[in-house]
């Protein structure tokens, strides 16, 4: 009874259509609005909390429209009400398969909330490099790093609403780049990095040996200039805490 | 038997985002802090650090709305263990949640969604309890909710609910004053018979809140001072249920802290007023 009962008021919840059968089993159902409507608000109010800058970019009336769209085909399931908007990016491409865009936005927001929350990790420290043979080194990502190709100017759209400066209009990127969060002790990082650095830690998150990242840049970009490519990129990423360990 | 819940004679507040900086930089003047568990069921972060730190000065209380106990499909083993994992780490004065489901199978309402008391309900939310304080290792606390419907199947009062519940798990209970006000309005009983149905040895925490007056109900929204009303039926329960935790919970249009602190003041007060006119008679 009671499972059958939770079953119903689940369906009822998520389609929010006929209420009959729910309310036969009720002494007073004048109520029972409250709930369908305590649902609905909550989940547009999450999306909008977890997607600001997606909802500023798209306007108030779009992002509702999109978040209808979400909550009718993404009922919620995991335990947090926080990991909710994660597949919203589905409902962005069903409903504007043509703005890699705002894609690209709403990935950028949803990782720097997964970064925030990510496992800590202590920086390295000047002595942890002490006596490091960098053929056999393998390399520790900071464990929040996420990262992704990029093909728009998203960063710069999300980088001008978080400033409240004038925002640029949507274009396609030049040439293809990647883009990189992280958190740097409790600061969120993000970063639009070029194609070399994107396929590099792509290649490292692989297989984390540092000789193994000389060798793939060495032989995309020459010998000389691809050594002294991992060594910057290397220098950069443990200042900027990307890098978090180096084992030997 | 998981170790039960200790007293705990004091007042506190929800430790909410915008007063973090205040609880950081100053010595605010409370007895213990309580946050909403989820919040900090994460691998690391600020938040998480903030709380340790909070800790550091307060007792703390992990009082969540995502175990639902009264899910006829049992719980959520990964959420018991995240639970417990944060529990171990903040060492908290209680852990609580509320008599209420909210997911059912793969579906997740996020909302505190109401229960027939029938005695297959009782026997689910029992076994669920025990799993729960058996995956902690300790007693916790469950909340009265507020609700907006009632069941015709149910063959108890709520309050009487709550009694067996508490007499059969050992578990401690969390009243929340305004959702007794909210559901006594809502579904016309007697306030007052519930607050003398609940078992006083078992109370360990009160909640004190706000709600709305909505077109046909009160709706529990959590946004508002404490009406009069919730603070005259506080004045009866502290009457039958002495000192124990006792704390203002507002979880939205968060007023700066020296509203709220205002609020406990009234709440201590009311107490301690009662208290005078017992010794005095």
């Amino acid at each position: 009874m009671l499972a059958e009962m939770q079953r119903d008021f689940s369906d009822w919840l998520v389609r929010a259509g006929d209420d009959d059968g729910l309310r036969r089993g009720l002494v007073a159902t004048r109520g029972l609005a409250a709930y369908q409507n305590n649902y609905r608000t909550q989940l547009v109010n999450v999306l909008r909390a977890s997607y600001p800058q997606l909802k500023l970019a798209m306007g108030d009336e779009a992002f509702l429209q999109l978040a209808i769209h979400y909550i009718d085909r993404q009922p919620p399931s995991s335990w947090t009400l926080d990991a909710y908007g994660a597949d919203l990016p589905d409902s962005l491409q069903a409903l504007y398969p043509h703005n890699p865009d705002l894609q690209e936005l709403a990935w950028i927001e949803w990782t720097l909330s997964e970064v925030f929350v990510a496992a800590d990790a202590a920086a390295l420290s000047p002595t942890d490099l002490d006596g490091v043979d960098w053929e056999t080194a393998k390399l520790r990502l900071s464990p929040g790093l996420r990262h992704r190709a990029a093909t728009t100017n998203a960063m710069a759209i999300w980088s001008a609403l978080q400033d409240e400066t004038p925002v640029p209009e949507a274009e396609m990127l030049e040439a293809p780049a990647g883009l990189v969060a992280w958190r740097q002790g409790f600061i969120s990082r993000l970063r639009q990095v070029d194609a070399i650095e994107h396929a590099a830690l792509l290649s490292l998150q692989e297989d984390g040996h540092f000789g193994a990242l000389c060798d793939a840049l060495a032989e995309r970009l020459g010998e000389e200039p691809g050594i002294a490519r991992a060594g910057q990129l290397l220098a950069e990423w443990i200042g900027s805490g990307i890098v978090v360990g180096v084992s030997h | 038997m998981p170790h039960a819940n200790p007293t705990f004679d004091g007042y506190g507040l929800g430790l909410r985002r915008e007063h973090y900086r205040d609880f950081l930089d100053n010595d605010v003047p409370v007895d213990f802090v309580e946050v909403i568990s989820e919040n900090f069921m994460v691998d690391g972060g600020q938040p998480l650090d903030i709380l340790r730190r909070v800790r550091e000065r307060h007792p703390v209380i992990l009082h969540g709305v995502s175990m639902s106990i009264g899910s006829a499909d049992g719980l959520r083993v990964d959420y018991l263990k995240r639970l417990r994992k944060l529990a171990d780490t903040i060492e908290p004065l209680f852990v609580s949640d509320h008599l209420s489901w909210s997911r059912f199978a793969h579906f997740n309402s996020h909302d505190l969604l109401p229960l027939p008391y029938t005695e297959e309900t009782l026997a689910v939310v029992c076994r669920n309890i025990d799993m729960a304080q058996e995956a902690l290792g300790r007693a916790m606390l469950f909340e009265n909710p507020s609700s907006y419907v009632s069941f015709a199947a149910s063959t108890m009062a709520e309050w009487e609910f709550i009694a067996e519940m508490s007499r059969r798990t050992g578990c401690g209970l969390l009243l929340d004053v305004n959702n007794i006000h909210v559901s006594a309005q809502n579904h016309g009983w007697d306030a007052q018979a519930y607050l003398h149905g609940i078992p006083a040895d078992r109370v360990r925490q009160i909640h004190l809140a706000g709600h709305t007056q909505g077109e046909d109900l009160l709706i529990d929204t959590h946004d508002q001072p404490v009406n009069d009303e919730v603070w005259s039926l506080y004045a009866a329960a502290t009457a039958m249920f002495g000192p124990v935790a006792t704390m203002i919970e507002r979880d939205d249009a968060i007023p700066p802290l020296p509203e709220l602190l205002a609020e406990l003041t009234i709440a201590r007060s009311l107490r301690d007023g009662h208290a005078a006119v017992k010794e005095a008679a």
